[in-house]
């Protein structure tokens, strides 16, 4: 290993700099998913204003993606690392993007708390498991673990499912109530920004097989 | 594409040390195939083997076989100045002979009975056009090929070469000397060569192997490790071995 002690050590900081990366986009979620609960503005605010940081990450990693495949010209596993970094920065971005829109929308709710809304609670609920969704697809393409990955993707039917069941309870709270459309609306849009962001951890689960084996959904890229 | 050339259970051994160890490859015709691996791996044994240059020298043993075109190059019946004919080498350094560039590409068409020089201007002509350099020295050609710079040089072996109308060229680290723009010209020529040649190369330099070869053959301590397509070798490699020489983790 002697031969390439720079080079490794790169790939050990792209590493690095992805598992951070990954780790705000899951923490920016987490946090809006505590102001959506709490209808806190003020931390809402906070995961808006942080959404730049997840963003001048993605920008750090595309140039130490492309200065590796620069000066090193990466192949075999070493290809595969770069190229699946390039691919998955872009979703960990979108999780940041979508986790700072749920945030802009807390100011919105309003009146709407837990105890007297049970649509709202169900959708904290279906964000906690997007969010685990999140952590445990970052573990898998750390670890390069594709049983780990394969359980993320099977997950994902978790989150789908929720995202019916509450579609369907604003549906009904709306024809029993159309005054309520606004925060219905509102409401609506968090758990479709929920369910995209569990999608963009199966996009990122999607990879771990990619690095280890250079199948892509059990396709050979070459 | 049709097997042009087979080694099947090749053993080759330079008195007691063994450089070749049953090599099994099938090089496809009209493809460029790149033999990689580290220096004394046997990649260039293995290249000289395919049009007998080992047999000058001293105490080489040859067992197993070599197949062009189906038959095996060390039966008794063949010529080899035939084999040599019908497979071209170009070597690390350019060689051109001390005459005019005319001369250097007329040699081997001489050699083989050609007289007419109508017949000769033809081949000349044809044979740098198909190296890419008749167009930079057409108004040269009964000067000195020694004028000529390193990469036009080393055209003008692909030349010489071509001159003769071989099936196959080999090359061996044939633009190790170049700078980037020859090189570049050089592997151009490769590709179009690659239309009506086999083309065999063995080079150090992995990313020319990349570029350039549709399949790759790594070797390692006499081994043939691992074959296959290019893409396929330089991104998902079965062998280790092979991940570890291409990704430059030794050699």
């Amino acid at each position: 290993m002697s031969n390439r002690k720079y080079y490794d050590s790169e790939l050990e900081a792209l590493n690095t700099a992805l598992i951070e990366m990954g780790q705000a986009a899951a923490d920016a979620v987490e946090n809006a998913l505590q102001a959506l609960c709490a209808v806190d503005t003020a931390a809402a605010a906070e995961v808006v204003k942080g959404d730049t940081r997840i963003n001048h990450m993605e920008r750090d990693i595309e140039h130490r993606c492309m200065t590796l495949l620069l000066r090193q010209q990466p192949v075999a596993s070493d290809l595969r690392q770069v190229t699946a970094a390039l691919k998955v920065i872009t979703d960990l971005e979108r999780i940041g993007d979508h986790a700072a829109d749920i945030a802009e929308i807390v100011p919105h709710l309003g009146r709407m708390n837990q105890s007297s809304e049970p649509a709202l609670n169900e959708a904290v609920q279906m964000g906690r498991n997007a969010h685990q969704m999140i952590l445990n697809a970052l573990d898998a393409f750390v670890r390069q673990d594709e049983a780990a990955a394969r359980e993320v993707i099977a997950s994902d039917d978790v989150v789908d499912d929720a995202f019916d069941a509450i579609k369907r309870m604003l549906g009904q709270k709306l024809a029993h109530d159309p005054d309520e459309v606004d925060s219905v609306m509102d409401l609506l849009i968090v758990i479709k920004y929920l369910e995209r962001i569990a999608d963009h951890s199966v996009n990122l689960a999607e990879w771990v097989q990619f690095v280890r084996t250079g199948k892509y959904k059990n396709e050979d890229i070459f | 594409m049709p097997t042009i050339i087979e080694a099947k259970n090749l053993d080759l051994w330079y008195g007691q040390k063994q450089a070749l160890k049953k090599i099994n490859l099938e090089i496809p015709e009209r493809q460029i195939t790149a033999l990689i691996g580290p220096s004394g791996c046997g990649k260039s044994t293995f290249l000289r083997t395919i049009d007998r240059m080992n047999d000058l020298v001293p105490g080489v043993r040859v067992e197993g076989q070599m197949l062009y075109a189906g038959e095996d190059v060390y039966s008794p019946s063949v010529d080899v100045t035939w084999l040599r004919r019908k497979i071209g080498m170009v070597f690390q350094k350019a060689n051109p002979f001390p005459m005019s560039i005319y001369d250097n590409i007329a040699y081997g068409p001489r050699i083989h009975g050609t007289r007419k020089k109508s017949e000769l201007d033809e081949i000349v002509e044809k044979s740098l056009r198909g190296a890419a350099l008749w167009d930079e020295v057409k108004d040269r050609l009964k000067k000195s090929a020694m004028g000529l710079s390193g990469g036009q040089q080393q055209r003008l072996c692909i030349a010489r070469a071509l001159a003769v109308q071989p099936d196959v060229l080999l090359m061996d680290e044939s633009t190790s000397a170049l700078d980037p723009g020859s090189t570049m010209r050089i592997e151009e020529l490769m590709r179009e060569l690659k239309k009506d040649y086999t083309v065999v190369i063995v080079t150090h330099n992995m990313q020319q192997a990349a570029r350039i070869s549709d399949r790759t053959a790594f070797f390692l301590l006499g081994e043939m490790v691992e074959v296959g397509p290019t893409d396929k070798i330089f991104s998902t490699p079965e062998d280790k071995r092979t991940e570890d020489y291409i990704s430059g983790r030794f050699g």
